[in-house]
C-alpha cells in the first residue's frame, strides 16, 4: 500500500496543493491575487521535481492495475508540467492586462494538469475516463471564464456540448469493449483480443467509438468542428493552454488505447487513423489559408499538425541505433508542437494590450520595423511550425516521415510533404506581414520583463532543439521502449 | 595535408556567427555594420583561399574530413569534407559574397545590418551545403538557406517582391521535400545517411528512376531547368541587386552541384537511362529560353532568362556524357562534357553576377530597368560602358573570355553524342550574342535619349573596383582556365568511372 501511495505521490501533492489553493484564494484580497499565481507555479514546480525524482525505470502497477507507472507516463507528466509552467507565465500577464486575473484560472489549470497526469498513467478504461473528464470539465470552465465576452460563452457552450458528446461516445465504446471482454483492465483486454479473434467484428465496433472519441479530443477531421470556434472565442491564455498540454495527454491516452489495449487490432485502427490523418492535414492546411484571424489560423494549423501526429502513431515500430523507436516519433512531435504552439499563442498575448486582442493578422503588419527582436522570435515560431530547418519543427516532421517510410508507407509520406508545402504558405504570410509590410500604427509592444524573457527563451529553445535535437530524440526513444 | 584548424567548420560558422554579430550591431550604426561584414566576408574568403593552398590536387577523394556524431540515435553525423567540385563552388561563393558586400556598401540604406547579416548567414549556409557529406546535414543547410534569401527578396526587393519571394520559397521547398523522402528511403535501403556510403549502395533500376526523379525535382528547380524555371525571372527582377547576384552566381549552382553529388553517383543507371530526356530538357532551356530572352523589355529579366539558357549547358554537359559513353565509349570526350559543365557554372557565376551588378549600377542612378528608358549611356558613362561591353561579350561566349571555355567544351563533346545536339546547342552562340548585344546596343549606344541619361555620372571607385575584379576574373579564366581544371580533374575522372560502373546488377 505504501509503495502504491508513493507511486502516486506527485498526483497526491498536486491535488492537495490545488485544493489548498482553492481555499486560500477565497480568503485573499483581489489586489494580492498574484500570490495565487505564485503558489500555483510552486505547486507545478514541486510536482515536476517529484516526477523527475521518482522517474520510473520499469513498468509498475498500483491499485489493482488501474494505475500504471512506466517511463512513458513519467516523461509525459514531466513534459506536461514544464509546458504548463510556461503557460502560467504567459497567462498571468494576459489575465492581469485584461482584468480577469482570478484564482480560478490557476486552480482549474492545476486540476486539469492532474487530469492529464491520470490519463498518462491510466491502466484501465475507467481511469482513462476519469482523467479525461477531470481535464475536460476544467477546460470547459476555463473557456467560459471571461463571462462578459459573448464569443467566449459561445465557445464554451460549443465546447461543452461537443465534448460531452465525445465523452458519451467514449463511454459507449468502453461499455461495448467491457461487455465483450468482461474487463476494464487494458492489459487483460489485450490478452482477450489475442485469444478471442472470433469476436473481432464486435471488438472493432467498440474500437470505432473509442477512436472517434480520441479524434474528437485531439481535433482530427471530421471531428474538428469545435477547434476553430473554441480557439478563437476563448481568452488567448486558455487557447494557449488547450492547444498544448492537453494534446500531450491526448497522445498518452491514444497510446494507452492503441498499444496497451488494442495492439492486436493494429491493422484496424491504423486504417482508420490513416484516413483521419490525411483528412486533417488536407483540411487544416487548406482552410488555414483563408483565415484572417491569427487565432483561427493557428487553430486550423493545429488540425493539420494533429494529422501529422496521427501519422506518427500510425507508423509502427522500427529499429534505430539506440533501439526500437516505438511511438517515439509521435511523442517527439507532440512535445515540440506544444512548445511551438505556446510560443505562437504566447506571441498573440505579447502583442495584445488592454481592451485589444491582437488576433487579427493585420495587427502584425510591419512588426519588424517596430520590434526587430520580437519579429525575429515570431519568425522562428512560424518557420518552425512550417517545418523548415534549422528549427525543431523540421525534426519533428522528419522523425515522423522517417518512421512512415520505415513502415513501408512511402506514398503516405509523399502526401504528408505535399500538404506541408501548402501549409508553409500561411506561415510565410505571417512573416510577410511582419517583415515586408509597412506598420499600420507605431504602437510598440508593451510587455513585462518576464514576458519578454519567457518568449525569448521559448524561441531560443526552438532554435537550440533544432540545432541539436539528438538528446530529446534519444530520450523519447528511451521512454517509448514498450 | 590536414593540420590543426577545422577549416571547413570555420568556413561554415565564421559567416553564420559573423552574421549574427552584425545583426546585433544594430541598424543604428550602419557604418559599423558595414565594416564588420566586410571584415567577416574577407576573413571567410581568406579561409577559403587557405583551403585552396592546402588542397591536394592529385587526390580525387574527400579531403579535410571532419566527422563528429550529431544525432547518435540515427547515426546522423556532422560529416564534412570537400573534393575538387566542392572546392570550386566554395571559392566562387566566398569570392562573390565578398564582392556583394562591397557592391552594396552605400546602395542599401534601410536596415543595413539586417541586410549584411542575411548575406553572411546565406554564405555560411551555402558553404554548408557544399561541404556536407551527410545527407541530413546537407538537407538542413539546403532548406535553411531559403530563409535568408526569402527575407532578402521580400524586404529589400522591388514592387512585386512579395509575390516573387513567396513563389521562390514555395517552388524550392516543393522540390526539396521530395528529395527528403528519397533520402529517407535510401536510409532504409542502406542504413546510412552518409553520402559516400550511398555511392556503393546497389539499387534496382525502377528504384533508381524514382529516386532520380525525386532528386531531379529538387535540383531542377534550383538550376533551374525548363519547365520549372518560372520562379527565377520573378525572383531576379524583384530582388535587390546583391540578391540577384548571389542568386544567379551561387544559388543556381546548388542545383548543378546536387546533380553531381547525388544524382549521377547514387543513381547512375537511372541517369544513363534518362540521359536523353535530360538532354532534351536542357536543349529546350538553351534554345527556347534563348528566344524568350530576346523579347524581354526589362534588363534584369533578360539576364535572368539568359541565366536559364546558360545553365542549360551545364545539364547538357553532365548528361551528354552518358550518351557519349554509350555511342563511342570515348572517355576523354565525356569527361570533357562534365568539366565543360562545371566550367560553365563557374564562369556563369562571374558573368551573370557582373551583368546584374551592371544593371544595378544603372538602376541606382535612374531607378528603371526598362531597356526603353535608356539609350546613349556611353556618352555619359564611358568607363562603365567599356566594362559592360566585356561582360556582354563574355555572356555571348566570345573566345578569350571565360564564357567561351565552358560552352565550347560542352559543344565539342556533345558532337560525339550527336551532331544534332551540338548544332542545337551552338544556336545559343548566335542567340546569346543576339539578345545580349542587342540589349547592349539599345541601352549603351546611340544618341542620348533623355535628360536623365544626359545627367548620369560615371561609376565611382567602389563600383570600378567590383566590376574591375570581375573583369579580371572573366579574362583570366578565359585565357588561362587551367587552374580550374586542375582542381576538378581528378575528382571528375573518378566520378566518371563511378558513373559507368552502374549498380542495378
Amino acid at each position: 500500500m505504501l509503495i502504491e501511495l508513493q507511486m502516486i505521490l506527485p498526483e497526491i501533492v498536486l491535488m492537495s496543493m490545488a485544493c489548498a489553493l482553492l481555499v486560500f484564494d477565497a480568503f485573499i484580497p483581489s489586489e494580492r491575487r498574484h500570490l495565487t499565481y505564485l503558489l500555483a507555479q510552486l505547486a507545478l514546480l514541486v510536482t515536476a521535481v517529484l516526477v523527475v525524482a521518482s522517474f520510473p525505470q520499469i513498468t509498475e502497477y498500483a491499485f489493482n492495475r488501474t494505475f500504471v507507472d512506466d517511463p512513458m507516463s513519467g516523461a509525459v507528466k514531466a513534459f506536461i508540467l514544464v509546458i504548463t509552467l510556461f503557460i502560467f507565465f504567459y497567462s498571468h500577464d494576459y489575465l492581469k492586462e485584461h482584468g480577469i486575473l482570478k484564482g480560478e484560472y490557476f486552480v482549474l489549470g492545476l486540476f486539469a494538469v492532474l487530469g492529464m497526469m491520470i490519463m498518462a498513467s491510466a491502466g484501465s478504461l475507467l481511469t482513462i475516463y476519469l482523467g479525461l473528464e477531470l481535464l475536460s470539465l476544467c477546460l470547459y470552465a476555463m473557456v467560459a471564464m471571461h463571462r462578459d465576452s459573448p464569443p467566449a460563452s459561445e465557445a464554451a457552450m460549443k465546447y461543452f456540448v461537443l465534448g460531452a458528446l465525445a465523452s458519451g461516445l467514449l463511454l459507449y465504446g468502453i461499455s461495448i469493449i467491457y461487455g465483450i471482454s468482461g474487463t476494464l483492465d487494458l492489459q487483460e483486454i489485450n490478452n482477450y483480443i489475442l485469444y478471442n479473434s472470433e469476436r473481432l467484428p464486435m471488438l472493432v465496433y467498440g474500437l470505432v467509438f473509442i477512436i472517434v472519441a480520441i479524434a474528437f479530443k485531439l481535433g482530427a477531421v471530421p471531428f474538428h468542428m469545435w477547434i476553430p470556434d473554441v480557439y478563437q472565442g476563448a481568452p488567448t491564455s486558455v487557447t494557449l493552454f488547450i492547444s498544448s498540454a492537453p494534446k500531450i495527454a491526448a497522445f498518452a491516452m491514444t497510446i494507452r488505447f492503441v498499444n496497451d489495449a488494442f495492439m492486436h487490432l493494429t491493422p484496424e485502427w491504423q486504417g482508420i487513423l490513416i484516413i483521419l490523418s490525411i483528412l486533417s492535414m488536407a483540411m487544416g492546411n487548406i482552410i488555414a489559408i483563408a483565415q484572417s484571424n491569427i487565432k483561427r489560423m493557428l487553430a486550423y494549423s493545429t488540425i493539420a499538425h494533429i494529422g501529422f501526429l496521427l501519422l506518427g502513431i500510425i507508423s509502427s515500430q522500427s529499429v534505430s541505433a539506440t533501439g526500437v523507436t516505438g511511438f517515439a516519433d509521435a511523442l517527439f512531435y507532440v512535445v515540440t508542437y506544444a512548445l511551438m504552439s505556446i510560443g505562437a499563442f504566447g506571441f498573440v498575448i505579447l502583442m495584445g494590450r488592454k481592451g485589444h486582442e491582437a488576433d487579427e493578422l493585420d495587427d502584425y503588419k510591419g512588426l519588424a520595423d517596430k520590434n526587430p527582436w520580437f519579429a525575429l522570435i515570431m519568425l522562428i515560431f512560424m518557420f518552425s511550425l512550417a517545418g523548415v530547418p534549422p528549427f525543431v519543427g523540421f525534426w519533428a516532421k522528419w522523425f515522423v516521415l522517417k518512421e512512415i517510410v520505415a513502415t513501408g508507407l512511402a506514398p503516405l509520406a509523399v502526401i504528408a510533404v505535399v500538404f506541408s508545402i501548402i501549409g508553409a504558405y500561411y506561415y510565410l504570410r505571417v512573416v510577410k506581414l511582419m517583415y515586408f509590410d509597412k506598420p499600420v500604427s507605431m504602437t510598440a509592444i508593451k510587455a513585462t520583463q518576464t514576458m519578454r524573457a519567457v518568449i525569448s527563451l521559448n524561441g531560443l529553445a526552438i532554435l537550440l532543439l533544432g540545432v541539436s535535437p539528438g538528446l530529446l530524440m534519444t530520450f523519447c526513444i528511451e521512454v517509448m521502449k514498450l | 595535408m590536414n593540420t590543426g584548424l577545422p577549416l571547413l567548420s570555420l568556413l561554415v560558422w565564421t559567416p553564420v556567427l559573423g552574421g549574427v554579430w552584425v545583426l546585433f550591431a544594430g541598424d543604428r550604426q550602419a557604418g559599423t555594420a558595414r565594416y564588420l561584414s566586410l571584415f567577416v566576408a574577407t576573413l571567410t574568403f581568406i579561409i577559403s583561399a587557405l583551403l585552396y593552398l592546402r588542397f591536394d590536387l592529385q587526390n580525387p577523394g574527400m579531403q579535410f574530413i571532419e566527422l563528429r556524431s550529431w544525432i547518435s540515435a540515427f547515426n546522423i553525423n556532422y560529416h564534412l569534407g570537400i573534393d575538387g567540385i566542392s572546392l570550386l563552388m566554395i571559392l566562387l561563393n566566398t569570392f562573390i559574397t565578398l564582392l556583394v558586400v562591397i557592391a552594396s556598401w552605400d546602395v542599401i540604406e534601410v536596415k543595413v545590418s539586417q541586410f549584411m547579416a542575411a548575406f553572411l548567414i546565406l554564405e555560411g549556409l551555402m558553404n554548408g551545403v557544399f561541404v556536407s557529406l551527410d545527407t541530413i546535414l546537407f538537407y538542413v543547410f539546403w532548406e535553411a538557406l531559403l530563409i535568408p534569401m526569402f527575407l532578402i527578396i521580400g524586404i529589400w526587393g522591388g514592387p512585386r517582391r512579395v509575390y516573387a519571394t513567396i513563389k521562390f520559397f514555395l517552388y524550392t521547398f516543393l522540390g526539396s521535400v521530395f528529395m527528403l523522402v528519397a533520402l529517407l528511403y535510401l536510409y532504409f535501403q542502406s542504413g546510412t545517411f552518409s553520402i559516400l556510403e550511398l555511392y556503393d549502395l546497389p539499387l534496382g533500376l525502377t528504384e533508381q528512376v524514382l529516386i532520380f526523379i525525386a532528386f531531379l525535382l529538387a535540383f531542377a528547380v534550383k538550376v533551374p531547368m525548363w519547365p520549372v524555371h518560372t520562379w527565377l525571372p520573378d525572383a531576379h527582377v524583384e530582388a535587390p541587386t546583391a540578391g540577384s547576384v548571389v542568386l544567379a552566381a551561387v544559388m543556381l549552382k546548388l542545383g548543378g552541384y546536387g546533380l553531381l553529388r547525388f544524382s549521377l553517383p547514387i543513381t547512375p543507371d537511372a541517369s544513363a537511362a534518362l540521359a536523353e530526356f535530360m538532354i532534351v530538357l536542357s536543349l529546350i532551356a538553351v534554345v527556347y529560353i534563348g528566344f524568350v530572352a530576346l523579347v524581354q523589355m526589362d534588363m534584369k529579366k533578360l539576364i535572368a532568362y539568359s541565366s536559364i539558357s546558360h545553365m542549360g549547358f551545364v545539364t547538357l554537359g553532365l548528361f551528354a556524357a552518358f550518351v557519349i559513353n554509350e555511342k563511342t565509349a570515348n572517355a576523354g570526350a565525356a569527361i570533357m562534357g562534365i568539366e565543360g559543365g562545371m566550367m560553365q557554372m563557374i564562369s556563369h557565376g562571374f558573368i551573370s553576377g557582373a551583368l546584374f551588378l551592371c544593371v544595378g549600377v544603372m538602376y541606382d542612378r535612374m531607378h528603371s530597368r526598362q531597356i526603353s528608358d535608356y539609350g546613349g549611356v556611353v556618352n555619359t558613362m564611358p568607363v562603365f560602358a567599356a566594362l559592360m561591353m566585356l561582360f556582354a561579350l563574355a555572356n555571348s561566349g566570345l573566345p578569350g573570355t571565360s564564357g567561351f571555355v565552358g560552352e565550347f567544351l560542352v559543344i565539342i563533346s556533345s558532337f560525339q553524342a550527336s551532331p544534332w545536339i551540338a548544332i542545337c546547342a551552338a544556336i545559343t552562340l548566335i542567340l546569346g550574342a543576339a539578345y545580349t548585344l542587342w540589349m547592349y546596343k539599345r541601352v549603351i549606344f546611340g544618341p542620348v535619349t533623355n535628360d536623365e541619361v544626359a545627367e548620369l555620372k560615371d561609376i565611382n571607385g567602389r563600383e570600378k573596383l567590383v566590376l574591375g575584379i570581375l573583369a579580371i576574373a572573366v579574362l583570366l579564366f578565359g585565357i588561362w582556365p587551367a587552374p580550374i581544371f586542375e582542381i576538378m580533374h581528378a575528382t571528375i575522372e573518378q566520378l566518371y568511372t563511378h558513373m559507368l560502373t552502374g549498380k542495378a546488377g
